[in-house]
């Protein structure tokens, strides 16, 4: 962590991607990548059946070598640049910043990818991971369908058999996405058991998996699981902050004051917050959704109020009650709706190096509608929960401050919600 | 209390393997549990695990959810599980809890198994507990004098076997197959070698769980293991029964099928 070369700095294109020169020479290992059980502090680990440790220890191996070879980065920083349309751009957006306090306002435009959200970057790592495991059928849980797209797309690219596990319920609200998967030739389980969402989703993924681990991969949509998903997840994810961090230094000449973004899971949060974490000077702020109110089963609100405790494998925060068990969480964002966190970020809350902060469905829902008007640009109603972040913490920070937002999303497929919210 | 060595002793001495059923607590009743249990237990059960009912049960199969489900929606607490224990333990079964981890961390583990020890419960069963995790578990349940058992899997290679059963006592959960809870047409063909490699690395019993269902599957699993392990089939038939009566009567004669399968 002292180590002042900062990561993928120096190296442009393939080898920035995943790892820089010193950590090639260090054998791969960073100071921040959790320890060999997969801890980050006290959170992470894994709490699976032991029917899974040999998957996961598999994918562990096959993934400690790829990211050291230099054909798996290249190809993958091919796939990155050729098809999902990297490096995306960064986009001062001036007319909404008025609203901030004067603060000035960067957006990190993961809008702009193929399938339109910053999911795009992990799957195509993941995916030529089961290529290299030899596997010849992906799984993936998903809430508001962007993970299922993104999985589906990946599949198809590289001709992986499909399944895409996805709550009844968000099945419902997220109709279109349904019907994108299908027609990239996934097939979409509805899962009509507990909440009915991407816990229940997740849950159903995982059986799948123990079932028919021998040519699956489970294609983890996020920073949280069982190690090593949170650590592959986030360095699949890490290039968005490698660029915006060069793109930011090119446009004003130094590092922003403020790196904001929403946490659901924590991949958009983590993708870009990774490049920034030795730069002191840097705040890092996590929006969650805080939903209806502060009340039980009314929020998502995992770091900000929930206790320590295990779900979907990993040790984190936790939304639950007395004796543990799972309270279900709620958000206008079908992808914040998650009632647990990546073990990364509980590592950074409680060590303060990032701040975690709750943003209310109308808070969200405002920025959505102030982006689109003032800028002409339409984000996920994930991605606004950062947005809306942004403004307070521009008032906050004063008119010299420089905020670099992770707009991780487009909204196109939020527009039945924002129908229904502003009745258009 | 009945231990788990007085069980496997007992059966060895009968030359047979011992029969383990599981029921959640709370299912089809609180009370209904209790009495389910007992009848399985005086129609041969050995040893009754009591599953401590969990929101997000990802290792169970469709039969267990739905009774998990409807055990939570009923308001089962850990509360009503150490009554279930305590009530199944006075039929003079081994009785165990098996349950997923976070709400024995979230209650605390040295009071959870102090409270289980004093229920009467003799150990319990974590499914999803790694070794490399277990080390707050093993030291409460040592402390209160209870039994952890956890799971081998087909898929285990044998150096994670090895290390698995050093942190077994009572005995060794064998998965008899890749997959979740849920009884099958058959059992899975890897669940002997599973039970072998295990007998290589422990002198504890061993038990099938996972797909047996009938008498003919427990007589089959009999043959190699020390235990048969069956869940979700006296589940199915509290599930299918129009009301507990004639679901109780269909858990004992399964019980009776059973215990007649192990002694074959």
């Amino acid at each position: 962590m002292t180590d002042s070369v900062h990561r993928g700095e120096h190296l442009t294109g393939a080898e920035g991607v995943l790892i820089t020169p010193a950590d090639l020479a260090g054998g791969g290992v960073r100071g921040d990548d959790p320890d060999l059980r997969g801890k980050f502090g006290v959170f992470g680990g894994r709490y699976v059946p032991e029917a899974l440790i040999p998957a996961l220890d598999e994918v562990a191996a096959e993934y400690e070598k790829a990211k050291t070879d230099l054909g798996f980065i290249r190809e993958f920083d091919h796939l990155l640049r050729t098809y999902a349309g990297r490096p995306t751009t960064l986009t001062e957006v001036p007319r909404f910043a008025e609203r901030a306090g004067g603060a000035r306002i960067l957006l990190k435009r993961e809008d702009l990818t193929h399938t339109g959200a910053h999911k795009i970057n992990n799957v195509l790592g993941q995916a030529l991971l089961t290529k290299r495991l030899g596997k010849t059928r992906v799984i993936a849980e998903t809430g508001a369908g962007q993970h299922g797209v993104a999985t589906a797309t990946a599949a198809a690219l590289l001709g992986l058999e499909c399944v895409i596990y996805m709550g009844a319920v968000d099945c419902e609200r997220q109709a279109l996405n349904v019907a994108r998967m299908k027609l990239l030739g996934a097939t979409v389980v509805p899962v009509t058991n507990g909440s009915q969402t991407l816990k229940d989703a997740i849950n159903e993924a995982f059986r799948d998996w123990v079932t028919n681990v021998d040519h699956t991969h489970y294609l983890f949509g996020t920073v949280a699981g069982p190690h090593p998903f949170p650590e592959i997840v986030r360095d699949f994810a890490r290039i968005i902050g490698v660029e915006a961090r060069r793109q930011v230094l090119e446009l004003i000449g130094r590092l922003p004051d403020a790196v904001a973004a929403a946490v659901g899971g924590g991949s958009n949060a983590i993708g870009i917050f990774h490049a920034f974490l030795d730069d002191e000077g840097v705040q890092l702020h996590g929006y969650e959704a805080g939903g209806r109110g502060a009340e039980p089963g009314e929020h998502a609100l995992t770091l900000t109020q929930g206790t320590i405790g295990v779900l979907h494998g990993s040790r984190t925060y936790v939304l639950q009650d007395e004796e543990g068990q799972t309270i279900e969480s709620h958000s206008i964002s079908a992808g914040l709706d998650y009632p647990g966190v990546g073990p990364e970020h509980a590592w950074l809350k409680d060590s303060g190096r990032a701040v975690y902060h709750g943003v209310t469905d109308a808070e969200a829902m405002e920025a959505f509608s102030l982006l689109a008007r003032t800028e002409g640009i339409i984000p996920a109603i994930e991605s606004s929960h950062a947005l809306a972040g942004a403004l307070k913490l521009g008032r906050e920070l004063g008119p010299d401050a420089v905020i670099l937002v992770n707009l991780s999303g487009r909204g196109d497929k939020d527009m039945g919600t924002a129908m229904k919210y502003f009745n258009l | 209390m009945t231990t788990l060595q007085t069980v496997f002793e007992k059966a060895r001495a009968e030359n047979r393997s011992a029969l383990v059923g599981y029921l959640p607590a709370g299912f089809p009743s609180k009370d209904g549990a209790v009495a389910a249990a007992t009848a399985m237990v005086e129609a041969g059960c050995d040893v009754i695990e009591i599953g401590l009912p969990y929101s997000d049960p990802l290792m169970d199969g469709p039969t267990i959810q739905d009774a998990v489900h409807r055990s939570l929606t009923n308001g089962t607490r850990i509360g009503d599980v150490m009554r279930t224990v305590e009530g199944v333990a006075k039929s003079g079964a081994a009785t165990l809890v098996m349950t997923y981890w976070n709400p024995v961390d979230r209650y605390g583990a040295e009071r959870f198994a102090r409270e289980l020890a004093s229920a009467g419960g003799t150990g319990t069963i974590t499914p999803d507990l790694t070794p490399e995790e277990s080390e707050p578990w093993l030291a409460a349940s040592k402390e209160a004098g209870i039994d952890t058992v956890f799971l081998v899997a087909p898929s285990s290679p044998d150096a994670r076997i090895s290390r698995v059963v050093s942190c077994c006592t009572g005995f060794v959960y064998a998965a008899s197959l890749m997959g979740v809870t849920g009884a099958r047409e058959s059992v899975g063909a890897a669940a002997e070698g599973v039970v072998k490699r295990t007998r290589s690395h422990t002198s504890l019993p061993v038990c099938v769980g996972l797909g047996v269902g009938n008498g003919r599957q427990a007589a089959e699993v009999a043959a190699y293991a020390d235990g048969v392990i069956v869940g979700s089939a006296f589940i199915r038939r509290l599930l299918d029964a129009p009301d507990e009566k004639t679901g109780l009567a269909a858990v004992r004669e399964l019980a009776d099928e059973l215990a007649r399968g192990v002694r074959r």
